[in-house]
């Protein structure tokens, strides 16, 4: 026996146009709680996708106890003893606790499922690792953190070597995730290898024994938890400096444009304020869950406001839909291109004017429609066959660069754009970077939201760092704070 | 700039077309009645009406939605309309002091009751976000309630001649009704091509989310879906009572189905967003040949159905197919 249940060895996962793992290495001992740690994009969910089978690796080995495995589909690997909890659970709801444990493996008598052994063994399986949960509730009536429970349950009951958590602690309470971490160090010290996914620097240092680092795709490093502290862990993830791919050029800047104070919706905005000038590029750092793009469609009208004011060329307004934001002219690239960005199955013609149809008149122009698309696929550097295309047939980079001039057709003086390069390929991403930063030297107002830090410190004239709902610092460009480690610390919920 | 023109996608966008000429072809060849002018006319007269309500439902599937309430709708305004203009000399009157009134009161009143129920439909499935499904099963039932309450399921009989002109009468040699089932179809594909209305229905039907998010209201655009689909339904009956020169509470039973099956073998998908008009008419087309060539053939009603309900599976396969091996 080597002295790693699992070795990952010279990981490459290609995407089409994108390299998102780059040969990396990962092992695990076995009775140890290690953690994957790494900003957002940097590829902790992707190895741990390549691991299951969610997705196939383009090239490297995986040796899991002592064996090299392929996966083929997430029951090979729970079969084979690597059970993965996702950050969001997928349980059926109208059915019993049992009979979620057990879903597609049920015990049987003959045809028949044997519901009494199914019920003592789940009664077993709970007693064993302490959890207090009636086996014949229905699981939609359980606790985001007792379903977590019944999942964890589950993975110990396909006798996992390997128990990976993604983001665990998310929805839970404190004590919830006191009682996680019981579980946690028992499965522990049962043995179990668990991968422990997670932002939160505390719950790292109290819950984990050793930390490997990713970042771009690429491997770091590896610490035991003792023998190192937050601050070199945030230096290690962050690494780089800015580099100078971002085509940065200072303009004059403006009047303020929009003003939003004290903005409140739902449980993933609390309060925010922050103000926006004409010719500026404003930065919305944080992590994933930090509530920057609810804050946007709050501001746009796709969420309902429940208190805060929102102030435009100095005069107070209520935006209740996106079609009054267009109204107002506010334009929002929204982050989520195939949900609710382009609509599939019509051409780039028909997706490029859809926020502008009221242009063109009754009946349509379509001979102002064929220019205006022609000029901005154009102008956009958008490569598709023909306008006449059907726009998923399109590479995501020109997708987006669709999406763009469907705003730009508008004319908008405030363009909001969330992770306008999330899963381009490098040209692509460099072309919008020049186009976002010509849009503000035309004097137009830029919010910019993006996950990767150096795309947000390269575009913006200030940042807004966000956590948690909240705004935890306001960083200027070219200020003392102006710093990856100061903003990744603000994005970890360290305020000002 | 030249274009050649494209032979290959023209075929492929309009294979349908090629599949209703072989079935004529085929007819033609295996009945000497089938290309006569008599029957054509008679298989025109036929699917008008159905042709009415297909190109009404055409834009709930379109919109990712479905309409089951047409068959109950022709059936309530086929009443409503049959009752105000029954001869004045009829004795058995549904109002026996309705005094004489120009025949558009009636179908005008027609109109606003297909609309008002299409209006309830859009509205429930729009802003109780109940599925498209339930609303109108629930309307239907509604719909043709009301139709058997207005009447107490007697007929209405005995409609005065220039109403029945509407159902039977000939402008020159085209029936009126195909006439009329011809300016819906053009309505319908100039607001399908045309109109900012039927751009937003094609990008509601791909992507609602994304429709919303580029200021479309889709909640106003899904009512007068409803509304239009609910106005081709009362049109429908308001043709059929004048053809069969009776209103019954009993007509127009499936016509939805039949509705969304042309809409459907036309290559309207129900997964939203793609519609072409002179698909949906070749559907039309083709369901009507296709029944009226079974029945000069001798084969029986109950194969018929056999026959249809495949060729409606086999188009809905086949264009599935086509349309995965694009992606």
């Amino acid at each position: 026996m080597s002295e790693y249940v699992l070795e990952m060895l010279d990981i490459v996962k290609e995407f089409p146009g994108v390299r998102a793992l780059k040969g990396v290495e990962f092992k695990l001992r076995p009775g140890t709680v290690h953690a994957l740690m790494g900003e957002n994009g940097a590829g902790k969910s992707t190895l741990m996708k390549c691991l299951i089978g969610i997705y196939h690796r383009t090239a490297g080995k995986v040796i899991f106890k002592d064996k090299e495995v392929n996966f083929n589909s997430v029951i090979d690997g729970m079969k084979a003893g690597i059970s993965m909890i996702h950050q969001e659970l997928s349980p059926v709801p109208m059915r019993t606790v049992a009979n979620n444990v057990w879903l597609g493996r049920e015990p049987r008598k003959g045809m028949i499922i044997d519901k009494k052994k199914m019920r003592e063994d789940t009664i077993a399986l709970f007693k064993s690792l302490s959890v207090d949960l009636d086996p014949d509730e229905l699981m939609g009536n359980l606790t985001v953190a007792q379903q977590q429970m019944v999942e964890i349950a589950k993975a110990v009951s396909y006798h996992s070597d390997i128990v990976i958590m993604d983001e665990p602690t998310s929805s839970l309470t404190e004590t919830e995730v006191g009682h996680l971490f019981r579980i946690i160090r028992q499965l522990r010290d049962e043995g179990v290898g668990v991968i422990y996914i997670s932002h939160k620097m505390d719950e790292i240092f109290q819950i984990c024994d050793e930390i490997t680092v990713y970042r771009d795709g690429t491997y770091v490093g590896h610490d035991l938890a003792k023998d190192t502290n937050v601050d070199e862990l945030i230096s290690k993830m962050v690494g780089r400096e800015v580099n100078e791919m971002f085509p940065k050029v200072d303009c004059p800047i403006g009047d303020v444009i929009l003003q939003v104070e004290n903005l409140k919706s739902g449980k993933q905005v609390k309060n925010v304020s922050f103000d926006l000038r004409k010719g500026e590029i404003l930065g919305f750092a944080g992590l994933v869950g930090a509530g920057r793009t609810e804050t946007v469609e709050t501001i746009f009208g796709i969420r309902r406001k429940d208190s805060g004011k929102i102030t435009l060329r100095g005069k107070e307004v209520t935006i209740k839909s996106p079609e009054d934001a267009i109204a107002d002219k506010i334009g929002l690239l929204t982050e989520d291109r195939r949900g609710n960005g382009i609509v599939g199955i019509r051409s780039v013609a028909d997706n490029t004017v859809l926020a502008h149809l009221k242009a063109y008149g009754f009946p349509l122009n379509h001979r102002k429609i064929k220019q205006d698309t022609d000029e901005f696929v154009k102008k956009l550097n958008v490569k598709t066959p023909s306008n006449d295309q059907l726009i998923m047939n399109l590479s995501g980079g020109n997708q987006q660069k669709v999406l763009v001039a469907r705003w730009l057709l508008t004319n908008p003086d405030i363009l909001i754009v969330d992770e306008p390069t999330r899963g381009i390929d490098v040209g692509a991403k460099a072309e919008i970077h020049t186009l976002i930063t010509k849009l503000a030297g035309e004097g137009k107002a830029i919010i910019l939201i993006s996950s990767e830090l150096p795309e947000v410190m390269g575009m913006s004239d200030r940042i807004v760092v966000m956590h948690e709902g909240e705004v935890t610092g306001v960083v200027t460009r070219n200020s003392e704070q102006w710093s990856s480690e100061h903003i990744m610390g603000l994005c970890h919920g360290e305020k000002e | 700039m030249k274009k050649s023109f494209d032979w290959k996608k023209f075929i492929s966008q309009n294979s349908i077309w090629l599949v209703l000429i072989v079935m004529c072809v085929a007819m033609t060849i295996l009945s000497p009645s089938f290309l006569t002018k008599a029957n054509i006319t008679n298989v025109l007269m036929t699917e008008s009406i159905i042709g009415i309500l297909a190109v009404g439902v055409m834009w709930c599937i379109l919109s990712k939605g479905i309409d089951l309430m047409p068959g109950a709708m022709v059936a309530l305004t086929s009443v409503v309309s049959a009752s105000m203009v029954q001869e004045l000399t009829y004795s058995g009157r549904m109002f026996p002091n309705l005094p004489d009134m120009p025949i558009f009161i009636p179908i005008i009143i027609s109109m606003l009751v297909g609309c008002l129920f299409g209006a309830l439909n859009g509205w429930l499935i729009a802003y109780t976000k109940i599925p498209a499904f339930i609303a109108t099963l629930g309307t239907q039932l509604i719909a043709r309630a009301c139709a058997q309450l207005y009447t107490n399921a007697y007929p209405v009989p005995t409609l005065k001649a220039n109403f029945k002109f509407l159902g039977q009468g000939y402008l020159g040699f085209i029936p009126v009704v195909v006439l009329i089932f011809v300016i819906f179809v053009v309505i319908s594909g100039f607001m399908l091509t045309q109109t900012r209305f039927g751009a937003n229905v094609y990008a509601i039907g791909g992507n609602d989310q994304a429709a919303r998010v580029a200021g479309i209201n889709v909640e106003k655009n899904l009512i007068k879906v409803y509304v239009w689909s609910g106005f081709c339904a009362a049109v429908g009956g308001v043709l059929l009572a004048a053809r069969s020169g009776a209103g019954n509470s009993s007509m127009g039973l499936n016509y939805e189905l039949d509705a969304i099956a042309a809409a459907t073998v036309g290559g309207t998908s129900h997964t939203g967003g793609v519609c072409r008009i002179s698909g949906v008419i070749a559907g039309i087309l083709i369901l009507g040949v296709l029944k009226n060539g079974m029945l000069l053939l001798g084969i029986s009603a109950y194969l018929q159905q056999v026959f249809k309900g495949a060729i409606i599976i086999l188009a809905v396969v086949f264009d599935m197919r086509k349309n995965a091996k694009k992606n």
